[in-house]
């Protein structure tokens, strides 16, 4: 660091002072910690039934108890392989796909109907069909996870192909590309960005899906994890799962977005 | 083309008509440019001179006459026309060094010779300590420095410059200008170079192409002999100046 980037404290555009990593880990920690003690003293006080209502000292034994008895891990890892296998199958689907449609205006003439009826309706809408077609078992969800994702990369693929630069074109002309090389090192690298943005979007929505179909059928994973505490009153392990939901989605898009960073390194400079 | 001078070096441009739909963007353009000279093609915007330099390029086609290229005729683009853009148009996903080795690499150079490639040429606009950056981490001047060393890697006997210093500040301009002349002087290439710049004509021309709009046609064309290198406080560059405003101006 140079004195001056020291003395001068960087501001956005209204003037306020930007915040360092320090400073925001500081504010998170801050905040997360001032939620589960509000939520600590609004339970123990008594206002609320706790059976409605687990403390965070009840949802932290639970989770102690299904790290120990194993449960957890199987619930995390039945849902985390559904989520990866969908995703795997809705990319390996939407990329090219996406490229056909991109690239040749017959296929996409004949796609782009059909595509534009089906996408308004949810996956969740889904479920009950893809049950009675693929059984109860992985391959309907699984099925319907990829649905949801499908979407996403697809309509971004495509979309990555409007933003081919003529004069990006041009150049690789008047370098000697033959029409293969300007597909491979110019249409194709200006599409890259936009099909991991959309990958990173088919990720969120596939564990939507996810989610949805395990609370409607399932005997493992987190959504069987809280829709089975419903039957009990474990309003704790309802919490529980939740919050596994949430790490896991956050841990997800956190993965998604260091790939992006270190497949797009030409893009921040 | 039937044309009695079989296979000269240089191109030869004969009775050339361009329409956009119904627009009339280029009227009757006949013009020889010699081996290794520089020209330049001035005119105000709409004038047609971007789109004679496309033309040569082979981006886009004639309605009528034909473009040739050392005897041959242009029917597309080709690594024997180097072209630099105005917005650079460097590959932004490529580091300066693939962007440079581009061109000798879709020609099957080896990887050895690729790296001594890019070596020379970024060596020769001053660029070497810039191999691993990426476009964006770097200032247009650099940008163009990048895509002049570009379009000279793949060995091309014409340099179609479309007003590629456009976009820069008035002292990077004038660099760029001096360097450009020093690498034409170097490298002995046909430059083409497409400017609304009189000064910028001026100082690098050989040869003046003033074009004149609606349609697009060619005014006059003047012969500029100042020996190099060539100052632009000079009274040989003041007169021509003059000479070329006046040529530009003049209302016949």
């Amino acid at each position: 660091m140079t004195p001056s980037s020291t003395t001068t404290a960087r501001t956005d555009v209204l003037g306020a002072r930007l915040l360092g990593s320090r400073q925001r880990a500081l504010l998170a920690v801050a905040s997360i910690t001032g939620v589960l003690v509000f939520w600590g003293v609004f339970t123990s006080a008594g206002w609320v039934d706790r059976v409605l209502l687990p403390s965070p000292q009840e949802v932290f034994r639970s989770l102690l108890d299904s790290v120990r008895d194993g449960s957890l891990l199987r619930h995390v890892a039945a849902s985390l392989l559904r989520v990866l296998e969908g995703f795997a199958i809705a990319l390996a689907a939407a990329v090219p796909l996406g490229i056909a449609m991109g690239v040749s205006r017959v296929v996409r003439g004949i796609l782009e109907p059909l595509l534009e009826l089906l996408r308004p309706i949810p996956p969740i809408a889904l479920i009950p069909l893809a049950i009675l077609w693929f059984g109860i078992d992985e391959l309907s969800k699984v099925l319907i996870i990829a649905y949801g994702a499908f979407f996403p990369i697809l309509l971004n693929t495509m979309a990555g192909f409007r933003e081919v630069d003529l004069v990006h074109v041009r150049a690789a002309r008047a370098l000697g590309a033959k029409r293969h090389h300007i597909f491979r090192d110019v249409v194709l690298r200006s599409a890259f960005p936009f099909i991991v943005v959309g990958a990173r979007v088919g990720m969120g929505m596939a564990f939507i899906v996810l989610v949805a179909a395990e609370l409607i059928a399932s005997s493992a994973g987190l959504g069987f994890l809280i829709s089975d505490a419903r039957y009990n009153f474990r309003t704790d392990q309802m919490f529980l799962g939740m919050a596994m939901i949430g790490l896991l989605g956050f841990a997800l898009n956190k993965a998604l977005l260091e790939v992006e960073r270190r497949l797009l390194k030409w893009k921040s400079p | 083309m039937p044309d009695n001078t079989a296979i000269r070096p240089g191109i030869a441009i004969r009775n050339l008509v361009l329409h956009y739909g119904v627009h009339e963007v280029l009227r009757g353009i006949s013009l020889d440019i010699a081996d290794a000279e520089f020209v330049c093609l001035l005119g105000p915007s709409g004038c047609g001179k971007t789109t004679l330099l496309n033309a040569i390029a082979g981006f886009i086609f004639p309605t009528a006459g034909g473009i040739a290229v050392n005897g041959h005729e242009v029917r597309g683009p080709g690594a024997e026309r180097g072209v630099v853009f105005q917005e650079y148009a460097l590959f932004p996903w490529f580091t300066v060094e693939q962007n440079v080795q581009y061109g000798p690499r879709l020609a099957g150079v080896d990887r050895k010779a690729l790296n001594a490639i890019s070596d020379h040429y970024l060596e020769l606009v001053g660029l070497s300590d810039f191999k691993r950056h990426y476009p964006n981490q770097l200032s247009g001047g650099q940008r163009q420095r990048v895509a002049i060393a570009r379009a000279l890697a793949a060995k091309p006997e014409i340099l179609l410059l479309d007003e590629p210093f456009g976009a820069l500040d008035a002292m990077t301009r004038e660099s760029l200008q001096d360097e450009l002349v020093r690498i034409w002087e170097a490298e002995r290439r046909t430059c083409v170079f497409v400017t609304h710049s009189i000064g910028e004509a001026v100082f690098l021309a050989e040869t003046i192409i003033v074009m004149q709009a609606q349609p697009g046609r060619i005014r006059a064309i003047i012969r500029n002999d100042a020996p190099r290198p060539r100052a632009r406080t000079s009274d040989s560059y003041f007169s021509m100046y003059r000479k070329v405003d006046e040529a530009l101006r003049d209302r016949t």
